[in-house]
């Protein structure tokens, strides 16, 4: 059985990757992104770039609109809804974790 | 080979429309999804969900499964001979036999309108297609001080990987993965090229950690920063102290400003957990007032004195608010 070693990288916003890294990494199209973009779901960390480069945190979220346009057969509209309404469950599941980190042991 | 009724999988007959097919997926597939679905083994039940939607989606493929007749599922079965050549299976010289393959490569190597590649679906294509190796999303569960000074993980994973042949077969592989300090509870990290090995030149896929903080037993992470529970004495609270507090770093004195209530929070700058780039969080303590289980004979006499002579009320509001309201 092989065993591998491999430095690892963060998928934060101190990370940015371009938008054919992006393609690549979430299995979307560069139209379909590029189509995020004009919706708002995904922003560029210079607008003024052409095709730009990206927070690598988007990563993580365009890897789960990959996998939605996929199985759900959605199209870029219905895929920026649905990034919305994830990335608010994001935050408020932030904000519960940090909540209950606020709560007395005892409380919780 | 093993059968698998994709009919019953989906809850359809076996005589229902593309609509019907089309619907019943969706339906199972909202509930199942793995970005939807908490629920254990959703990601195992959403597979055998796709790899009967795909098949039974596309007409060639489902005319196809309608020809191996009806079994039970689970049943061996062997599909008419002429089926490996027929499907790209590549019969005869590569020791090719239908009970090494499952039902999906067999459809899979149908072509048509596949699924998403790489999640454990068969080759998908017959040789000279490549394609990439499956991406891997693993839980990585880490304690707290590690995440404070960095750590090297070893995650024993079962992973599917193409053979010579183009076959999916599960290999065991060990991976060692250095977390750098500055790791918190919901970060990714991805490790390029680690994932499942890709076929006929595709590329490898990339293996992405989950980090997990393991519960500690004083520390709670938000973020970066930590949430410690203080437990302090009704003078200390009362007339401020300066007590020794637990931080990643070693023991540390916090003076309690008197007048302290229960809920106020102390901070201690930069005593949380690292970042990746930039200050460390905070340690935030949660000033916890306790009063003594049981009172010795001095100190209930204390109290009693401290009762008769204070003319605290915290309970002012209520005779102010009760007169003004009601």
């Amino acid at each position: 059985m092989a065993t591998e070693q491999d430095e690892t990288a963060w998928m934060t916003d101190h990370c940015r990757v371009t938008l054919a890294e992006l393609a690549s990494l979430s299995g979307l199209p560069d139209e379909v992104l590029r189509e995020l973009v004009d919706c708002g779901a995904l922003a560029p960390l210079d607008p003024r770039e052409g095709d730009g480069t990206f927070s690598a945190h988007y990563v993580v979220s365009m890897r789960t609109a990959g996998r939605l346009r996929s199985d759900f057969e959605l199209d870029a509209n219905a895929l920026a809804v649905a990034l919305s309404f994830i990335e608010r469950i994001r935050e408020l599941e932030e904000q519960l974790h940090a909540a209950r980190a606020q709560a007395p042991r005892r409380l919780r | 080979m093993k059968y698998k009724d994709y009919y019953q999988t989906l809850g359809v007959s076996r005589d229902a429309s593309a609509a019907d097919i089309k619907k019943a997926y969706r339906k199972l597939a909202q509930k199942h999804h793995p970005d939807v679905s908490k629920e254990a083994g959703a990601e195992e039940r959403f597979k055998d969900i796709a790899e009967a939607y795909t098949t039974l989606k596309d007409a060639d493929k489902r005319a196809a499964f309608d020809r191996l007749g009806s079994h039970a599922p689970g049943e061996d079965f062997r599909p008419p001979p002429d089926w490996g050549e027929q499907f790209g299976a590549q019969p005869g010289g590569h020791g090719f036999r239908f009970e090494d393959i499952d039902l999906s490569d067999l459809f899979a190597g149908l072509g048509g309108t596949g699924g998403r590649g790489g999640r454990g679906g068969g080759h998908g294509g017959g040789a000279g297609l490549s394609m990439p190796g499956e991406d891997f999303e693993v839980v990585a569960p880490i304690s707290i001080e590690d995440a404070a000074t960095g750590t090297l993980v070893e995650l024993n994973l079962s992973v599917p990987e193409y053979d010579a042949s183009g076959r999916l077969a599960r290999t065991p592989r060990v991976f060692k993965a250095r977390i750098p300090k500055g790791a918190t509870h919901g970060q990714r990290l991805r490790l390029r090229g680690k994932g499942g090995k890709g076929f006929n030149g595709g590329r490898d896929g990339d293996l992405y950690l989950n980090i997990e903080l393991k519960p500690h037993p004083l520390f709670r992470p938000a973020g970066h920063d930590l949430y410690l529970d203080l437990p302090i004495a009704p003078w200390e609270a009362a007339l401020g102290a300066t007590v020794a507090v637990p931080t990643l770093a070693g023991s540390v004195h916090l003076k309690i400003p008197a007048g302290t209530m229960t809920g106020q929070k102390l901070r201690l700058a930069r005593r949380g957990l690292p970042r990746p780039e930039g200050e460390a969080g905070d340690l935030f303590a949660i000033a916890q007032l306790v009063v003594p289980p049981t009172l010795t004979e001095r100190e209930r006499e204390l109290f009693g004195e401290l009762a008769a002579g204070s003319t605290f009320d915290p309970r002012s509001h209520f005779t102010k608010e009760g007169s003004d309201g009601n």
